[in-house]
């Protein structure tokens, strides 16, 4: 296929290159597992090894049960403030992504510009309004404040999601059903929502994904260590200083990513679809 | 039957007939107002004080009286060196990330449509950052530049290379290229996939017909699968470069801004006059000027790309 004077050469080079992004794309994270396994003593030894000598779990006993359990207090926030968020979202925006890529005209266009320039206003602008707003509601401080805050954040984007998969199905179906005399509400629970049952799940998952990541506003709302969120409870831990800290450090983030690694390995294949059929398309 | 032209549809005309959307205006805003309420009130209200917010003296503190003081601290902004300190590394960090990150990404998509023994390993490995948080990548990052325990310098130590004592985080002049490094590995995922999916579009025939008239790879590179590219090029570089200006956490765990300021980004000097010193006006105006930027900047990159395909 390739039209070259040494296709072995350039295969060479390309499987030098390929091993190249391996080493740095896998390289610090196989570094943060294994300063996880490495003991006190190890961890503020001069020249550091790569692989452990005397390998150890202490680190991750430390993580999980340390400050009474506050890693697994933290973990609870998360999964409560990320789940709620992923469903309040996606039940919000599923009915208007349906008009948005059914429907064509005026709608649809401020629909999809909002959601375009909804991207490029940094959160600080938006944070200090809200900040104000919930303070006056007394929601400051609290996982329903944060969930408010998250479903704002996070609905451009499922929006986005849902919209394009909307307009993977063909409207043919919907219009023969309409012939054959079908309500709108049977043609939505009975066609629509059966197609579209991936992308959904597609678009919950990563909207549970993203906010169990998210860092920026669970710090600003969020003050009380009860009610502290993964990310927010990992950055605390950062400023703790002292080298032995690390290997605590790097177990706890280990166990943080592993629920979101999982549901982004279940969805990836999905995901890439859903999110560039609409730009490619549109 | 249907009475609505396809194409020439007016904007503000109601295509009842069309395929799949005999939706009538009630059942539109019944499907739109879940949406709707929330995107007005906790959006767009929200923003537009935001920006109204940037023009009065709001703090923090409550029953604190707001009154409107015109353009007082866009002028207090301008005077402020870590304000024109914090967009000038902004700028740096958003353009370096930016168009570091596409190369990388550009070569790894290049290298991943290739038939290559392995490359699964490198296409999941690149996925990987995506679904970490920021804070654990800027934690992760942390454990591998710290100068006693991480691997860097013990790295450069055994190949005998220089900087082996260098405190890489805290050093004045390698924060700055240190952190961006991170961002670049952060945003690969995003990148790679995009160009990738956009790779995988272009026809192979194209291809197969180039190099039947005796291409080279470089040749059909730049004539067939760079332009077939650009739309795709375009908007993830645009994507990149405004999620990159308005990043906030990778950073605030790497450095928390320092040394010295030298990797404050304009989020996290916001973060600090609003959340710590209670600035809420000032840091308001600080995010208006902050869009105008991106603006700016955007409207100068697309107006560019769009005169080079006339």
């Amino acid at each position: 296929m390739i039209v070259n004077s040494n296709p072995r050469r350039t295969r060479t080079a390309q499987y030098l290159l390929l091993f190249g992004y391996v080493v740095f794309l896998g390289f610090p994270l196989l570094w943060m597992l294994s300063m996880s396994f490495k003991g006190p003593r190890e961890l503020v030894q001069l020249y550091p090894s790569f692989i452990p000598e005397d390998f150890t779990l202490e680190n991750y006993r430390l993580a999980l049960t340390e400050e009474n359990h506050q890693f697994v207090r933290s973990a609870v926030n998360s999964l409560k403030v990320a789940i709620l968020t992923a469903l309040l979202t996606t039940m919000i925006g599923l009915p208007a992504a349906y008009v948005l890529a059914r429907r064509k005209g005026v709608i649809t266009r401020l629909g999809i510009g909002w959601i375009l320039i909804s991207q490029m206003f940094p959160l600080i602008l938006i944070i200090i309004p809200l900040f104000l707003l919930l303070r006056d509601l007394k929601l400051t401080n609290s996982h329903i404040g944060l969930i408010v805050v998250y479903n704002v954040w996070a609905l451009p984007f499922v929006l986005w999601m849902l919209y394009s998969y909307v307009r993977g199905i063909p409207p043919d179906l919907e219009e023969a059903a309409t012939v054959d005399g079908a309500t709108r509400l049977q043609i939505l629970t009975g066609i629509i929502a059966p197609l579209l049952l991936p992308g959904i799940v597609v678009t919950t998952l990563f909207a549970f994904i993203t906010a169990w990541n998210e860092f920026f506003f669970a710090l600003v709302i969020l003050e009380s260590p009860d009610l502290t969120t993964l990310p927010l409870r990992l950055a605390q831990y950062v400023g703790i200083e002292g080298v032995v800290r690390f290997g605590p450090l790097a177990a706890a983030a280990l166990l943080a990513t592993i629920p979101s690694l999982i549901l982004f390995t279940i969805i990836q294949r999905w995901l890439t679809r859903g999110l560039l059929s609409g730009a490619v398309k549109g | 039957m249907s009475t609505v032209n396809e194409v020439g549809q007016l904007p503000g005309r109601r295509p009842r007939n069309r395929a799949g959307a005999g939706l009538s205006g009630r059942e539109t805003m019944l499907l739109l107002i879940p949406a709707l309420l929330p995107i007005v009130i906790l959006s767009v209200i929200p923003l537009v004080r935001g920006i109204y917010l940037g023009f009065t003296d709001s703090r923090a503190g409550l029953g604190v009286p707001t009154t409107f003081i015109g353009l007082d601290n866009f002028r207090a902004l301008l005077d402020d060196e870590l304000f024109v300190n914090s967009f000038k590394i902004g700028l740096i960090w958003s353009f370096a990330v930016t168009a570091i990150g596409f190369c990388f990404a550009l070569g790894l998509a290049l290298l991943l449509s290739q038939e290559l023994k392995g490359r699964w390993l490198a296409r999941s490995l690149a996925l990987v950052p995506w679904a970490m948080p920021s804070v654990i990548v800027g934690i992760m990052w942390k454990l591998f530049f710290q100068p006693q325990a991480g691997i860097l310098n013990e790295i450069l130590r055994r190949l005998h290379l220089p900087g082996e004592t260098t405190d890489w985080l805290s050093s004045f002049s390698w924060a700055l290229p240190a952190v961006i490094l991170v961002g670049v590995w952060a945003g690969m995922p995003q990148t790679t996939v995009a160009l990738l999916a956009g790779l995988q579009s272009i026809q192979d025939e194209l291809h197969e017909a180039a190099a039947v008239d005796g291409a080279t790879a470089w040749q059909r590179f730049r004539t067939i699968t760079l332009p077939q590219l650009k739309p795709v090029i375009i908007a993830i570089t645009t994507l990149d470069f405004i999620w990159n200006f308005n990043s906030f956490g990778l950073v605030y765990v790497l450095t928390e801004g320092g040394p010295a300021g030298k990797t404050q980004l304009p989020m996290l000097f916001g973060y600090s006059q609003a959340f710590e010193y209670g600035e809420f006006g000032y840091a308001a105006a600080l995010g208006s000027v902050m869009v105008l930027v991106i603006s700016a900047v955007l409207v100068f990159y697309l107006w560019g790309r769009l005169k080079e395909t006339r």
